[in-house]
């Protein structure tokens, strides 16, 4: 049997050991490892998370017991002091002596700490692992304000976890750019601003001259003379690779540090490999996850006999999420030496920014910048990696499909999606077909995929969904993590068995206490079925449902009186300005023909709909997701080109579908002839008239992702309108996945408009009677919730602030605009003041 | 307006007064209601379903609004947490600490029901 040993319990060491361990029988080989921290190897990457989450379980590669499991001796907290290369013997510092057979260097870096004046100081912290992060937290309970040395990755990693720690956090960089080494100018502009944006304060080309203070560190001193007071200093300016045993061992390393590796990993003493942070391979040292376990992986290859595999150069592609920002760069990101054509595009207004270079034939994708919006990440780096052939207009791959088509690109089998540990799209597709996956998260478990730094989880899932369909199985979308069943199974389990309440459809299929996800939507259910008071599960619902009101700035609400079809009568247009000016309301006229009141306090909603409501107002459901308004021009009755009375007939279907609860919200319009003047074609439903009668539109949207709505039915008569909206609506509600519009909903139906024809028109499922009567069913039961809630004292109850006191909320503040009120800003200045 | 920041997480030994809030009567199942102690707004949620109580700050980090009480209640795997009903950040409801990582920390307040009635511990 053959003796290894591992110097070093980190991401690499580890992996090392998995990976030798797949590879070889137990009898084959010893394996012992040593760590000098005193926890088993712990996610590095995910550092960070320690911050919100401060279990060192949850970050560890794998627990003690796995150790055990798999016959791998750690011996955490034991440094090795020295190598006897002559004997093969290692010792430590409390004199514990090992023989070797093979050695595995698997010592890491440390941080690298320019030699800056003061850098002893109190208050002068690595962020390099748990230890340093526990004493960071404690230091700063008694910090304000924090400075970061290092404007790379790693340094803003680190400006985020003084954030959580309520920092007031500088970032300090050298260059002119952050993440010098991604990012181009314009790359770093934009993250410099996202990250201002979250309060993060960036100082670029700024040289440390010394660190102030005398026992404890009080700021810092620039080249330039300039002064920044800190109370915590954070140095994270890069990394140093840990060779000091092979130093002291004489084996070679490189003038600036690391040990020198040929391509199989070999140091200049053939039983002894480095592997990871500390392996100087071509002048190169990766900082990265990914080449560090594709050389333990070469490594464990070479020790059971193979040696074909050789450590090539590897990809340093990258992507990472700062604070909420995304971040990416991938193969050739500047190209400062190579000719190419760069695609840029800029959005300063959302601090959106996308650079991709072409080659100079344009036909080959060398590599880019994402800032802002990461989504294509994975796409591009897969293009970049297999010289895919681009698209006809290669800026969709940044732009985004323009003209409806979208730019699908089919991966070889070949294509590398998981880089952490080399996982290729045909060994995903491979472990669905062998083990019969059914869940994503098995593709994890089975291949490895995801679980290095998680980048690639995306694509993975894409490619897991395609691989089933192709199977010709169904991608079953559950709720969430409390429920195994899609909206559509919970649609029929409440349904079929009569369920009335959250907590008895949880008790019965789910499991857990639920959370933000489920509960609106079995609300939204609930509500779509049984058409029951909202109220009286006030608890699962979202916040605006909760409290028949939009939640606005300021923690204000606004009131939406229903005004059908945009018509009202004088008198009605006096009592909501008495109203407006009783309350102190700022009034505006909407864009779906209402007046919304707005500034509202929690307590003051019941008393303000009691006025309405005596006025002959009711809800106008500007809440939730149901239908909002049916928009109507004046129609025949005023129009010159009017070919049927639209608002009539707008009004007759704003009030037939009112308060209808459904997975997203609902909006129509009447238009009195093909001149469109109601933009019914932007609508879930849009109805213009023609010479013979009505067409009926349908699964349109305007806001960010407009689509004209398709024709459903042409020239018929109002009674089959409404009977084809019935169909239309309760289809859709019935189908559809929670917070689909419409027209995601189609663009997602197989068949499209055409089976929604068959369906809804030619009742080709049979169900037409079904849909109609169910709608009647809830047109029936409609009531005014705001009625409802203004003549039950229970229900008035729950609108209060405080529950220990009647006053309203007094941190709410408006201030005066164009003659009416409006909330103040997000207070940016509280955060910064502390 | 500055009164808001000064909201510090109180564990139960450091409690000087336990401060009567309201009935058990008058929290909604799973919900919860904001309570004011001396100026200070805290959510406080009755979590019926674990039978559990908890007291959080009633400020949300992200954007410095009164209105974690009318947050949602959930779990993920055993954590208990709320929704901030602005943007939907979850907070666990034991330490405070944000499950989405984006913004800081709750503020966390230790609760008792005697006889009826719901009480917060605050230092002073």
């Amino acid at each position: 049997m053959e003796k290894i040993i591992v110097i070093g319990n980190g991401m690499v060491g580890y992996k090392f050991c998995e990976k030798l361990r797949s590879k070889a029988t137990k009898e084959q080989f010893s394996i012992k490892v040593f760590g000098e921290e005193p926890h088993p190897a712990y996610d590095r990457v995910h550092l960070s998370e320690y911050f919100s989450n401060r279990s060192v379980e949850d970050l560890e590669m794998a627990p003690r017991s796995w150790y055990v499991e798999n016959d791998v001796e750690l011996i955490t907290g034991e440094l090795i002091v020295n190598i006897d290369r002559e004997n093969k013997v290692i010792k430590s510092h409390t004199g514990l002596e090992e023989s070797y057979d093979k050695l595995i260097l698997a010592t890491g870096s440390s941080a690298f700490v320019p030699p800056i004046k003061g850098s002893e100081m109190q208050g002068v912290f690595v962020y390099r692992t748990i230890e340093d992060l526990e004493a960071i937290i404690e230091y700063s309970k008694h910090s304000k304000k924090a400075a970061v040395l290092g404007g790379g990755l790693l340094g803003l990693e680190a400006a985020k976890a003084m954030l959580d720690l309520n920092q007031e956090t500088h970032v300090i960089e050298f260059a002119s750019r952050l993440m010098p080494r991604q990012l181009d100018q314009a790359g770093s502009d934009a993250l410099k601003y996202k990250m201002e944006e979250l309060d993060v304060n960036i100082h670029m080309n700024r040289n440390t001259a010394s660190i102030l203070g005398e026992d404890k560190m009080t700021g810092l001193e620039f080249t330039d003379g300039q002064l920044m007071a800190a109370d915590m200093l954070v140095i994270s300016c890069g990394i140093k690779p840990r060779d000091e045993l092979a130093k002291q061992c004489g084996l070679e390393v490189g003038h600036r540090g690391g040990i020198v590796v040929n391509d199989h990993l070999e140091t200049t003493d053939k039983d002894i490999f480095a592997i990871g942070e500390c392996a100087l391979h071509k002048e190169f040292i990766y900082g990265l996850v990914a080449p560090g376990y594709e050389m333990a992986e070469v490594v464990a290859d070479r020790l059971i006999g193979g040696d074909e595999k050789t450590f090539e150069s590897f990809d340093m592609s990258t992507k990472l999420k700062l604070i909420g920002v995304d971040v990416a760069s991938f193969g050739d990101a500047l190209c400062e030496n190579t000719p190419h054509k760069p695609i840029v595009f800029e959005d300063s207004l959302e601090g959106i920014y996308k650079r991709i270079n072409l080659s100079e034939d344009g036909k080959t994708l060398l590599g880019g910048i994402l800032v802002g919006d990461a989504e294509a990440y994975g796409m591009l780096l897969q293009i970049t990696l297999n010289g895919m052939a681009l698209p006809p207009s290669p800026e969709d791959l940044i732009l985004g499909s323009r003209g409806g088509e979208s730019a699908d690109m089919e991966l070889p089998d070949t294509a590398q999606i998981c880089s952490c540990e080399n996982v290729t799209k045909g060994d995903i597709c491979k472990a669905v077909v062998d083990n019969n996956l059914e869940h994503v998260a098995d593709v994890k478990s089975c291949t490895k995929a995801g679980t290095g730094c998680g980048a690639c989880s995306p694509m993975v899932a894409d490619i897991f969904n395609a691989q089933l369909k192709s199977m010709g199985k169904t991608v079953k979308k559950v709720l969430c993590e409390h429920f195994d069943y899609s909206r559509q199974e919970l649609f029929d389990l409440i349904k079929i068995k009569g369920i009335k309440s959250y907590d008895d459809l949880l008790d019965a299929h789910g499991s857990g206490d639920g959370c933000e996800v489920c509960k609106p939507a079995v609300a939204s259910l609930m509500a779509s079925i049984w058409n029951e008071l909202i109220l009286n599960q006030d608890t699962i619902q979202d916040t605006n449902d909760r409290f028949l009101a939009n939640i606005q700035k300021g923690g204000s609400y606004s009131v939406v009186p229903r005004i059908p079809g945009g018509e009202i009568t004088p008198d009605k247009l006096i009592v909501i300005g008495q109203v407006a000016k009783k309350y102190d309301l700022y009034t505006k006229i909407t864009g779906g023909q209402r007046i919304d009141l707005f500034g509202a306090s929690v307590n003051q909603l019941p008393d303000i709909w009691e006025e309405l409501i005596e006025a002959g107002f009711e809800s106008g459901h500007a809440y939730g997701k149901s239908l909002r308004t049916v928009k109507s021009c004046v129609g025949s009755s005023w129009c010159r080109f009017g070919l049927h009375d639209s608002v009539s007939f707008a009004i007759e279907i704003e009030e037939r579908y009112r308060g209808l609860r459904s997975p997203h919200k609902l909006k129509s319009a009447v238009s009195g002839c093909r001149r469109e003047c109601a933009e019914a074609l932007s609508k879930d439903f849009g109805i213009i008239a023609t010479e013979l009668g009505w067409n009926l539109y349908v699964c349109g949207n305007g806001g960010a992702n407009p689509q004209h709505a398709l024709l459903l039915a042409g020239d018929i008569d109002s009674e089959t309108c409404k009977k084809y909206i019935d169909r239309f609506l309760m289809f859709y509600i019935k189908t559809a996945e929670p917070l689909n519009r419409t027209s995601t909903w189609l663009n997602k139906l197989e068949g499209g408009i055409e089976y929604l024809k068959q369906v809804v028109v030619g009742d080709s499922l049979g169900i037409a009677a079904d849909l109609e009567r169910e709608m009647d069913f809830m047109v029936e039961t409609y009531k005014c919730e705001w009625k409802e809630v203004v003549n039950n004292p229970e229900l008035r109850k729950k609108f209060s602030h405080f529950v220990n006191t009647e006053i309203p909320d007094p941190t709410m503040q408006f201030e005066d605009f164009r003659g009416q009120k409006k909330p103040v800003d997000w207070d940016k200045e509280l955060v910064e003041s502390k | 307006m500055t009164d808001i920041l000064e909201y510090k997480t109180v564990t139960e030994s450091e409690v000087g007064a336990w401060i009567k809030v309201a009935a058990v009567a008058d929290f909604p199942a799973n919900g919860g209601v904001c309570a004011d102690h001396k100026g200070l707004q805290v959510a406080v949620f009755n979590f019926s379903r674990r039978d559990e109580w908890y007291a959080t700050q009633n400020l949300c980090p992200h954007k410095k609004q009164m209105i974690l009480s009318r947050g949602m209640l959930g779990s993920s795997g055993e954590e208990p947490k709320v929704a901030c009903p602005f943007h939907k950040q979850t907070f666990s409801l034991k330490n405070g600490n944000n499950l989405n990582g984006d913004h800081c920390a709750l503020a966390t307040y230790p609760v008792k029901v005697e006889e009826g009635y719901v009480y917060v511990g605050f230092k002073n």
